[in-house]
């Protein structure tokens, strides 16, 4: 059983896919919202509010036969930016990924400024990464002003 | 097709853009009246009432031997309707050659040059940028100390929220200039303008009294401080006429300092100074005019 031999497993191991480990507790179901996973029909375990030394609290979501693109996966950089991937292939761990957050981020998250023109006509909110670790900030593309981690308003 | 530049933002334009302006306007104020733009139709689409702002961008497009169309007052365009920003800027731009848009929404100036075909020039997006305003301020310090290299900017009054000065700093920036910012602490410039001062090693110094400073420097740059961006009152009441610029204030000052002020004043700059040579802020607003010519020839690419 390779890497998780000896561990006792909080949530299922599965025997192909992906795992994502090390996401913040309190940004999980955003995670699973903006992986679109309410629309996979292959089995999805996840575990919440786990112990974790780095996090304090962390979840992991575990899709069983799904493989993501690089640019799909860095979508969640901006809320877990220390989130770990693994691939699995018959148990195993056949390739760690690291996420790399991304220079634009385009649809995820609302501009802060309640009179920026994206919260008032049907525009697509645009961002430019100003600030990658240990927090995420956002310039908006639009009214330049800039929207930190704290005030993330998922769409 | 490419893109039609537009100038939204300060930044869109480059140091040698922004010389090109200044060099094109000295030859509109050299002779200002000049056919061309041959009757080809501007649109002006204030979403929100500014009348100075709106009356030398059109007095700028007559002199040009252009055309107006557009509004002045959103009551009367199909937006009230509930036509999308969308649709509107989409459809006029079938009508015309080139935007000039006022809107009380941030961004809205940048949304439109992405939905149209002809150059958007943003006459003012909220509280977001106004950028032709700091290019005739850039043509205001050029044309009365004969250079934009080395100088010394005093910027007064409301530094947190002041478009213009953010958008001064932003221009200036490339100029080597030394800034004094004089504010108080409720109106400071925020950190990320001075992080971007610090990042383009520009001497910048912080006070909240201008009598210190008036004496060194250059440029005089006032701007409002309005009574509703203090939370509270008390602290308004305080330093409410620590800001007002009084003409035996400018005794000692240097021969060639100039007092700049993207205007309406209220009271920050007290009457009796008008009439101190000193005193640009009227001519500033006259130099918009020859501003606006240049920046509509520059994104035509008029011959001149």
């Amino acid at each position: 059983m390779g890497n998780i031999q000896g561990k006792q497993m909080v949530v299922s191991a599965i025997q192909n896919g992906t795992v994502i480990d090390h996401i913040p507790s309190k940004n999980l179901f955003k995670v699973i919202s903006i992986l679109k996973l309410e629309n996979i029909d292959t089995q999805i375990t996840f575990g919440l509010n786990l112990e974790s030394k780095k996090l304090g609290s962390k979840a992991i979501i575990k899709i069983a036969d799904k493989f993501f693109m690089q640019d799909e996966i860095n979508k969640i950089a901006i809320l877990a930016p220390e989130a770990k991937l693994s691939i699995i292939k018959d148990y195993q761990i056949v390739e760690k990924k690291v996420l790399t957050c991304p220079d634009q981020v385009q649809g995820i998250t609302r501009c802060f400024n309640p009179k920026c023109v994206t919260n008032h006509q049907n525009i697509t909110p645009k961002f430019t990464v100003i600030e990658k670790s240990p927090n995420v900030s956002l310039r908006c593309e639009y009214c330049e002003k800039i929207t930190d981690f704290e005030h993330f308003k998922f769409i | 097709m490419n893109k039609a530049k537009s100038l939204v933002s300060i930044t869109d334009f480059d140091v040698e853009e922004y010389l090109k302006i200044l060099e094109l306007a000295a030859k509109f104020e050299a002779n200002s009246y000049r056919n061309v733009l041959n009757g080809r139709v501007i649109a002006s689409l204030f979403f929100e009432p500014s009348t100075r702002t709106r009356l030398s961008f059109e007095s700028a497009i007559n002199r040009l031997g252009g055309r107006v169309i557009g509004f002045s007052d959103i009551e009367t365009t199909s937006s009230t309707k509930g036509e999308t920003l969308h649709d509107t800027i989409k459809i006029i731009s079938n009508y015309c050659d080139l935007i000039v848009m006022r809107h009380p929404l941030e961004g809205a100036a940048k949304f439109a040059s992405e939905v149209a075909n002809v150059p958007i020039i943003n006459a003012g997006d909220g509280a977001n940028q106004h950028p032709t305003q700091t290019l005739l301020d850039m043509y205001s310090i050029t044309k009365t100390q004969g250079t934009l290299s080395n100088l010394s900017i005093a910027l007064i009054g409301d530094l947190k929220y002041g478009r213009t000065v953010h958008s001064l700093i932003m221009a200036m920036k490339h100029f080597n200039p030394t800034f004094h910012l004089v504010a108080p602490p409720e109106l400071a410039l925020p950190n990320e303008y001075k992080t971007i001062l610090k990042e383009n090693n520009i001497p910048f110094y912080e006070h909240t009294d201008m009598s210190s400073v008036l004496n060194e420097v250059d440029i005089v740059y006032m701007t409002r401080v309005q009574k509703e961006r203090f939370s509270d009152l008390m602290e308004y009441e305080k330093t409410k006429n620590t800001y007002i610029l009084r003409n035996e204030m400018l005794a000692h000052t240097k021969a060639n300092m100039k007092i700049l002020h993207p205007l309406p004043r209220v009271n920050e700059i007290q009457q009796d100074v008008d009439e101190n040579p000193k005193a640009y802020y009227f001519e500033q607003a006259r130099n918009g005019v020859f501003t606006r010519q240049a920046i509509i020839s520059y994104l035509l690419q008029l011959n001149v």
